[in-house]
């Protein structure tokens, strides 16, 4: 399990992260979802026992990151963003020499057992040098599981994936994540929606949100938004729709459509149709507006912003 | 100890795989071994012109080697810490259990059993020279030779794994542990010279001055001392670097 308290790294005047506070357990897959350059990274090699933090506390399997870094990174399996890979070895070779600085005790048999859950048995002779991008990726992968960690941190472990593969390598994630604690990180929010059993959203260093992927979904749903593009001039239908029930904050966009606002359960997009039709206008779209992942951060931390404020 | 020998064995192999590394190993026992014949031949010349001549001494090649070393150890460890910070692989060493001194004494042993094997090569030409003369070469003084060049190529590798463990860049490591040696070697005698007297402390520090002494085939304590200080020195501050990388 990790726990942490207070995490605040600086790097010289920038603040990487600041006052991190979370725990994952065992048995649990917690994801790190954020945009590049958020802190995720920083904060796994924390816990990774890369670096330690500037304040704050961390354990990691029992643990203090700082104090007892040796025993945490036994007990870790770390894929860093960059997959950390010598190109002049063989795939089995490089597995080899990380069995043996891990000092485990029947080498071989684990390697073999880590090429197996990747896969990657055929290509065990095979020099890394001349693996693929995904296939890199899962030798690195091999190479966290190689001595069945109690933790496991994976820094976007499905980055440069073909889509079957991001299939393959998420199915071990969440086998490895039923008995172990797996903390890993992505920007996509799909797959943070599949893989994980609770998600933060860290934004510029902050922890902006914690939930469960539905609830968090929930809480981003909590108004549909739609666009209606129709042909000639918006101005005098505009008053119109805006006086239909149930309709909020319509505006034009700069691409001169509509985009409006409705409670989710009270569709209103029938009404608006029909408004349109019957006004004498050519309907050309009404389609939904998805949140991206910016806007949901925007969405996210205008939250965080009001509720202090409420407080 | 165990994953100092793990480090070790890596780089070995990596030597092996290596065309600078082979390069390298060539170049010296290449050059060395022209000089060797070419001394070798003249001292017959002589001896058959003027009836007996004295005798190439079982220093010959290992004065020469030293100088070659000067600019071998450089490209040998140049890329010890430097490529694995540039390949992103010191991260997966830094996450690994093991202790920033063990990575880095692993490092240097695994050049300096490198660099030993070649130092064990270049043992044919006393063995030859031995055949060659009567009656055989003086071997305490061979001794004496080959024990210097191993703590010097010692000093000398760990001097290098030290400016490898400050650098990203391989090129930068090699360019500045060539200017260290040169320093430690040749400059820093220089104010003995013209101190004179006062100066005595520069002697000390200088690493061809003790060189000399065990070249001439006096083992002192001191001398050994000094070699050995210096090869802790640079893995110590081989290990520093690693660890300000950590913290920074």
């Amino acid at each position: 399990m990790i726990r942490t308290s207070g995490l605040t790294k600086d790097y010289g005047a920038r603040r990487a992260i600041e006052n991190l506070t979370f725990e994952a357990n065992q048995g649990e897959v917690v994801g790190f979802l954020g945009p590049n350059g958020a802190g995720k990274t920083t904060t796994m090699r924390i816990l990774a026992g890369y670096m330690p933090p500037s304040f704050g506390t961390a354990q990691v399997a029992g643990f203090d990151v700082i104090e007892e870094s040796i025993e945490v990174r036994r007990r870790v399996g770390y894929l860093p963003e960059t997959v950390p890979l010598y190109p002049d070895m063989t795939v089995f070779d490089y597995l080899k020499f990380m069995a043996d600085l891990r000092h485990l005790p029947n080498a071989d048999e684990m390697v073999d057992n880590a090429l197996e859950l990747v896969q990657m048995e055929q290509r065990a002779e095979g020099y890394i040098a001349n693996l693929s991008k995904g296939m890199r990726q899962r030798v690195g992968l091999a190479q966290a599981l190689l001595h069945k960690p109690e933790v496991l941190i994976l820094d976007e472990p499905t980055i440069g994936l073909d889509p079957a593969q991001v299939v393959e390598v998420r199915s071990i994630i969440r086998d490895i994540g039923k008995e172990r604690t797996v903390l890993l990180s992505t920007h996509i929010l799909s797959e943070a929606q599949q893989l994980c059993d609770r998600v933060l959203i860290i934004n510029k260093g902050h922890i902006v949100a914690e939930d469960t992927p539905e609830n968090l979904q929930a809480r981003l749903v909590g108004a549909e938004r739609s666009i209606l593009r129709i042909k000639g001039d918006t101005e005098e239908l505009m008053a119109q729709i805006a006086k239909i029930k149930g309709v909020q904050d319509i505006k034009t966009r700069p691409d001169g459509a509509l985009e409006f606002q409705f409670a989710p359960g009270v569709d209103v997009r029938p009404e608006v149709a029909k408004t349109v039709i019957m006004s004498g206008y050519d309907l050309l779209e009404l389609s939904p507006v998805g949140l991206s992942l910016e806007e949901i951060f925007l969405e996210l931390t205008r939250d965080v912003a009001s509720t202090k404020k409420e407080k | 100890m165990r994953n100092v020998w793990t480090i070790a064995r890596r780089e070995i192999r990596l030597y092996f795989a290596s065309p600078i590394a082979y390069i390298v190993g060539l170049l010296i026992l290449l050059i060395t071994g022209i000089y060797f014949v070419l001394v070798v031949y003249l001292a017959g010349q002589s001896a058959f012109t003027t009836g007996s001549a004295p005798a190439p001494g079982p220093d010959l090649v290992i004065g020469l080697m030293v100088f070659l070393f000067l600019f071998a150890v450089p490209a040998l460890s140049m890329r010890l810490m430097a490529d694995e910070h540039r390949n992103g692989t010191l991260e997966l060493l830094l996450t690994a259990p093991i202790n920033e001194w063990e990575l880095v004494v692993g490092k240097w042993l695994g050049s300096f059993l490198f660099v030993f094997m070649i130092i064990l090569v270049t043992f044919i030409y006393p063995i030859v020279l031995n055949s060659l003369v009567t009656p055989g070469i003086d071997q305490g003084l061979m001794m004496a030779n080959y024990l210097a060049i191993t703590l010097v190529a010692a000093a000398f590798l760990a001097i290098g794994t030290a400016i490898s463990s400050f650098f990203n860049n391989q090129f930068a490591a090699f360019f500045a542990t060539i200017a260290a040696l040169f320093f430690l070697w040749v400059v820093i005698g220089w104010p003995a010279v013209v101190m004179q007297g006062s100066g005595a402390i520069f002697d000390y520090l200088n690493m061809s001055k003790h060189f000399a002494d065990m070249q001439a085939g006096t083992i002192a304590l001191s001398d050994i001392v000094y070699y050995l200080s210096l090869t802790a020195l640079g893995l110590f501050l081989g290990t520093t670097a690693v660890e300000i990388r950590r913290w920074k």
